[in-house]
């Protein structure tokens, strides 16, 4: 009883890492862009937020560090990719490549450090209840906050002018740009908004859910993010549900652990990882769907006036 | 202002100019890291470019870390003209070094030098196993190959991990997770008594022209090619895109596992987890600063490795942290993207922001 709570709550926490970095990725890819850069800016991210938490001893400074870092990579990859058309893959996969590189470089001096001692959740009464107190509601802020995201998301996108503005240029910028609208800035404003969710999230890996710095440790999470968009066939309440998905995969290999199951570590390791090609292959096989549901200018360049 | 004006065609001077360019940018960037690190500049940039060519045991180094840069990103060449993204290299080196070390573990000090051939041929077919996971599923099922290429990065990590911690662990190796350490037979000759680089060098450079000769004097590799630049056309001329995704990831995972046993059979001589260092992704930067141009492909390897070494030298003689190498690749990739932006447009000043906007030629060229 009291191990499926704790089951419960630590796939909550592990979903809220994808979360935030789906999300973003979400916004960003629903106005026409690929952002493969996700892994790097994570990473970049999760250096600056935990550097940050080390030297002020406040974790929403730290997320603020994490999120600024995240934007700041997403604005350089923006303005290659929207004003120069740079290609969309090389482009996200330099941002992946140099922030491993950059993270590893700077955090060098980190990977000793211990944050100040971690603060404990508990939403009042609420955290006593048994069983749904344990697993729900001693969780950090920031669990609830992703939560919310997927309604305000989908409130943005479905229910708000500037969302369909965002969508109609995903779907068709030169329609856009003829009505008036500034295509450009309103991709790299996505972009941007992308990368600070991407760099909340990598700041929350390495404050919260880890929490400390290790070398490449976000391990993958960016490009699961990324995957994620396409298994929600970007909705955003799909998003969230598929993070907390992948968020139940992760912790499962230490549950089996626990539970004594024969069977090496690396093989557990590997389940999310799979887990990810899985899915896709699940949600990819009809090819039709796929094109229904995404944003039809996704990875192309767009030139105002041609 | 500055304003970016289309050209009616391709600057060929560019397309040459510009990753000359984006080196001397990463270098300008790289003396201002070291100012900003408090360390002397001049010595950094000598680390990284002059010690690595000083002398002959360096030039042998240099060519032991270029080779498998320069086979994957020779594969990846291939991969990337027929708009194929498989960034998973990595995995698929991983793969060939575990196939190749599997037959090594064979091989006892009685065997004969023949073993070199099965292992290298277990490395190019590991690593084709590895890439054609790839292909099936974005032949069958529409899977995107960016995705699951990497995904699969991990997973080979693991399964190297695996095995060196498990069943593949020496016995006499006092826990430590390694293999054996492969008998002499399975070691690839050396080129020259006293320095590490092997035949591997003349097989990569070999490779280099064959790669030439498919790519622009063979009618697969054009045929690739079209698949890569216009698929519309491609599709018009019968070519079958199916073949395409299978034969440039057979080709890239090919190269990828020969890297990957070359490296077994060749510096490493036993399998541990620290068999990926990371050229698989190297190799995507070397193949796009080489212009995905097997002649190219050649210098771009020579610099990456460069970056390799002086990354290591900067660590032992200045006490930076290796992971420069990691900034100064990434930095490299993106200065190429921004200079390659001259290839299609040119920088025109504009008089004034009323100004009314110039007509922009209708034809721009198109961009993958």
């Amino acid at each position: 009883m009291n191990t499926t709570a704790l089951l419960v709550a630590a796939t909550l926490n592990a979903g809220t890492v994808l979360a935030f970095a789906a999300m973003g990725l979400l916004i960003n890819e629903r106005s026409g862009i690929v952002n493969l850069g996700a892994e790097g800016m994570m990473l970049v991210a999760a250096i600056a937020g935990f550097a940050t938490g080390v030297k002020s001893g406040n974790d929403w400074l730290a997320f603020a560090a994490g999120a600024g870092a995240g934007a700041l990579m997403a604005a350089a990859f923006g303005v290659l990719v929207i004003w120069l058309n740079t290609n969309q893959y090389a482009t996200g996969l330099a941002l992946t490549l140099f922030g491993s590189g950059f993270s590893a470089f700077v955090g060098i001096n980190y990977t000793q450090q211990r944050l100040s001692e971690r603060p404990h959740f508990e939403v009042p009464l609420l955290s006593d209840i048994p069983f749904l107190g344990t697993a729900l509601f001693r969780q950090h802020p920031l669990v609830y906050v992703a939560v919310a995201l997927a309604p305000a998301v989908a409130w943005f996108f479905y229910r708000s002018r500037a969302g369909l503005v965002l969508r109609a240029i995903g779907e068709s910028p030169e329609s856009a740009h003829a009505l008036g609208y500034n295509v450009r800035r309103i991709r790299l404003a996505a972009v941007v908004v992308g990368g600070a969710l991407c760099g909340l999230s990598g700041a929350y890996v390495s404050v919260v859910y880890t929490p400390l710095w290790v070398e490449g440790m976000i391990a993958g999470k960016g490009w699961i993010a990324l995957a994620l968009t396409t298994f929600a066939t970007w909705r955003p309440t799909r998003v969230l549900l598929g993070a907390y998905l992948f968020g139940g995969v992760t912790m499962l290999q230490f549950y089996l652990q626990g539970r004594g199951v024969q069977l090496p570590s690396q093989f557990l390791t590997m389940l999310p990882y799979l887990a990810t090609i899985v899915v896709l292959v699940l949600i990819s096989r009809n090819a039709g769907w796929i094109r229904a549901n995404m944003p039809a200018s996704l990875g192309k360049p767009f030139v105002p006036g041609s | 202002m500055l304003r970016l004006e289309a050209r009616s065609s391709e600057s060929k001077l560019v397309t040459f100019a510009s990753p000359l360019l984006a080196l001397a940018l990463t270098v300008v960037i790289g003396t201002a890291l070291f100012v900003l690190l408090g360390k002397d500049p001049m010595r950094g940039l000598q680390m990284f470019f002059v010690e690595p060519v000083r002398s002959w045991s360096a030039l042998s180094e240099l060519a032991v870390k270029g080779v498998p840069l320069l086979l994957i990103a020779l594969g990846l060449a291939v991969c990337f003209r027929s708009n194929v993204w498989n960034i998973g290299a990595e995995g698929q080196f991983v793969l060939g070094a575990i196939a190749a070390g599997g037959v090594a573990m064979l091989a006892d000090k009685d065997t004969g030098r023949w073993i070199v051939l099965p292992i290298l041929l277990a490395g190019v077919i590991g690593g084709m196993f590895w890439a054609a996971i790839v292909a099936l599923l974005r032949d069958r099922f529409n899977t995107n190959e960016i995705l699951v290429s990497l995904m699969l990065v991990y997973v080979a990590d693991m399964v190297l991990s695996y095995l060196v911690y498990g069943p593949w662990k020496d016995p006499a190796g006092f826990n430590f997770p390694q293999t054996i350490t492969f008998a002499d037979p399975t070691k690839l000759p050396r080129l020259f008594t006293g320095f590490r680089v092997n035949i591997g060098l003349v097989i990569a450079l070999l490779l280099t022209v064959v790669l030439w000769l498919f790519l622009f004097r063979m009618h697969a590799g054009f045929k690739l090619q079209v698949g890569g630049l216009a698929p519309g056309a491609a599709r018009y001329a019968g070519f079958s895109s199916r073949q395409a995704i299978w034969l440039a990831l057979m080709v890239s995972g090919g190269m990828a596992g020969l890297a990957g046993a070359l490296e077994v059979a060749g510096p490493l001589g036993q399998l541990t987890p620290y068999v990926p260092a990371g050229y698989g992704f190297a190799a995507i930067i070397v193949a796009f600063v080489g212009r995905l141009h097997p002649g190219g492909i050649v210098f771009s390897a020579v610099l990456m490795s460069m970056f390799y070494i002086g990354g290591e030298l900067a660590q032992s003689r200045m006490g930076l942290p290796k992971s420069l190498t990691g900034v100064f690749q990434g930095l490299l990739l993106f200065s190429l993207l921004t200079c390659d932006t001259l290839i299609h447009y040119r920088v025109r000043r504009q008089p004034g922001r009323s100004a009314a906007p110039s007509a922009v030629p209708a034809a721009l060229p198109g961009r993958a």
